[in-house]
């Protein structure tokens, strides 16, 4: 008797279709491209910030346009849901102990968003002089 | 009142007859207590002799019975009937060459298997005659969901990251490597790094999480992953800042 | 797929970027949106001054030693952790030239860090 074991062959780019929980990997992977253009454009801020008045006027006129707008409403959405599934998984790297019992997964993650709150408003009074 | 049937649609594949796999549709009684493994018995026995697919225990304990029923990896005996449409898809698990039917060939599995060291490596050889080895209950509950892994390959079968390169060792040789990593009784860390932390270790993951998700006994070889990626991390940066110390 | 070879026995340098990554993340969990908010929305929907943004106010906060230095920190670690997950997704994409993704990605995120960094050292 021969043996002739047949491989399936999966496609490389349209895999991630084929079921929900492939598309929320997606959905998680791609909210760092958006993140990382916000950075990008932070940063060309800060340079047009170190080359005088003029320079970083127009492009916070730019940043604030229409397009910049709706740009920042993606991001939004791309960085909080980020930031979900970043607390999501937190629990699972690092389980944590008391003797034999767990600490249950959802007060590390409620700890996490409590966390993300105080940073949240520490930078807001900061940006807003209140510190 | 017609009896209710189920219609099977399974991947059929004869290497000496087929060029490649084709679906053959069979019709079996629907039985409010059946899995999905009672019904291909069924097939097996009334219906179609030929028909080739592995399992054993029938409890979701031998990890036997794994394949993608409706695209999704499962195992046949834990899957009920009346959990599923009137027409079921069935096919061998994904990832795995295809040797006859649902029948897939499991080597690369127990290559990487075995290339973990899966079992106690201890500081120093005892004795029988020195009595065993004490563990605490916290030490135990440490690596205990770890042991649960029943080998049944559903983790593989959903992993893109093993789809998409097969040299990754996968989430349950990882899960049971961490499943030794952690028990006090073992020092084989280092050991196992060769093979653990290596770029088709742990490195390859992307903690999709797909295996986690499908695994049947909660064992989570996302977890032990990542926090084989925690571990190994923080070694590396030991050995740059402290490497007078032993691991 | 090959039953006989084993894995890669080499040691890897991924800890390096596997840290950074995972630094990068957990900041970018808990900053970005309100850094969006700040930059973005909180000066035209009024919830902030609006000198929030102004060359002035910004130029000023800047000059603080401290704060360059945490804003480089920050922004360094989320476009590396950005960068990275890019790399991983070109991958997961199919696009199996991982060398030139590599250098696009991290390239990119050099590119910013030095922009960032020369932006800094003038403000």
């Amino acid at each position: 008797m021969s043996r002739r074991p047949y491989v399936r062959e999966i496609s490389g780019t349209s895999w991630w279709l084929r079921h929900p929980r492939y598309v929320r990997y997606m959905a998680r992977e791609i909210s760092a491209l958006f993140i990382g253009i916000y950075v990008l454009i932070l940063m060309a801020g800060l340079f047009r910030l170190s080359q005088g008045e003029a320079a970083y006027e127009e492009f916070l006129a730019k940043a604030e346009g229409p397009v910049g707008m709706i740009f920042a409403i993606i991001a939004m959405v791309f960085a909080v849901y980020h930031s979900y599934t970043w607390f999501q998984v937190t629990p699972k790297a690092m389980p944590l102990m008391i003797g034999s019992k767990r600490i249950p997964g959802s007060f590390i993650v409620a700890a996490h968003w409590i966390g993300f709150a105080i940073a949240s408003v520490a930078l807001w009074m900061l940006a807003g002089d209140r510190i | 009142m017609s009896e209710r049937m189920i219609e099977l649609e399974v991947l059929r594949y004869d290497p000496e007859q087929d060029e490649a796999p084709r679906f053959q549709t069979y019709t079996v009684p629907y039985r409010e207590d059946w899995v999905v493994l009672d019904a291909i018995n069924y097939v097996k026995d009334e219906l179609d002799r030929t028909l080739s697919y592995r399992w054993s225990c029938h409890m979701a304990v031998c990890g036997s019975c794994g394949m993608l029923i409706d695209g999704e990896p499962a195992l046949s005996c834990h899957t009920f009937l009346r959990d599923c449409p009137d027409k079921i898809r069935i096919e061998p698990l994904q990832n795995f060459p295809v040797e006859r039917d649902l029948v897939v060939v499991m080597d690369d599995f127990m290559d990487k298997l075995e290339s973990v060291k899966p079992y106690v490596v201890p500081k120093e050889e005892k004795n029988i005659d020195d009595g065993e080895y004490l563990q605490t209950p916290a030490e135990l509950a440490r690596y205990k969901q770890y042991t649960a892994c029943i080998n049944c390959l559903l983790c593989y079968s959903a992993c893109p990251q093993y789809a998409l390169n097969d040299s990754f060792v996968g989430p349950a040789a990882l899960a049971i490597a961490h499943r030794y990593n952690l028990d006090s009784r073992d020092v084989g860390r280092s050991a196992r790094d060769d093979v653990v932390a290596s770029n088709p270790g742990i490195w390859e993951c992307s903690f999709v999480g797909a295996c986690s998700e499908v695994c049947p006994k909660s064992v989570d070889p996302a977890a032990a992953i990542q926090q084989t990626k925690i571990a190994s991390t923080a070694d590396y940066f030991m050995k740059f800042l402290m490497p007078w110390k032993r691991k | 797929m090959d039953a006989g070879r084993g894995p890669d026995m080499n040691q890897s340098n991924k800890p390096v970027i596997w840290g950074l990554f995972a630094a990068g993340g957990t900041v970018s969990a808990f900053l970005v949106p309100v850094l969006i908010l700040i930059t973005c929305f909180a000066v035209p929907l009024g919830l902030l001054p609006t000198d929030t943004l102004s060359y002035e106010h910004l130029h000023e906060l800047l000059q603080n030693l401290l704060i360059k230095l945490i804003t480089f920190a920050v922004l360094f670690l989320i476009i590396w952790h950005a960068a990275h997950r890019m790399r991983i997704t070109a991958h997961d994409l199919g696009i199996r030239a991982d060398t030139v993704v590599m250098l696009i990605c991290y390239g990119i995120a050099a590119g910013g860090s030095l922009l960032m960094f020369l932006a800094l050292l003038k403000i």
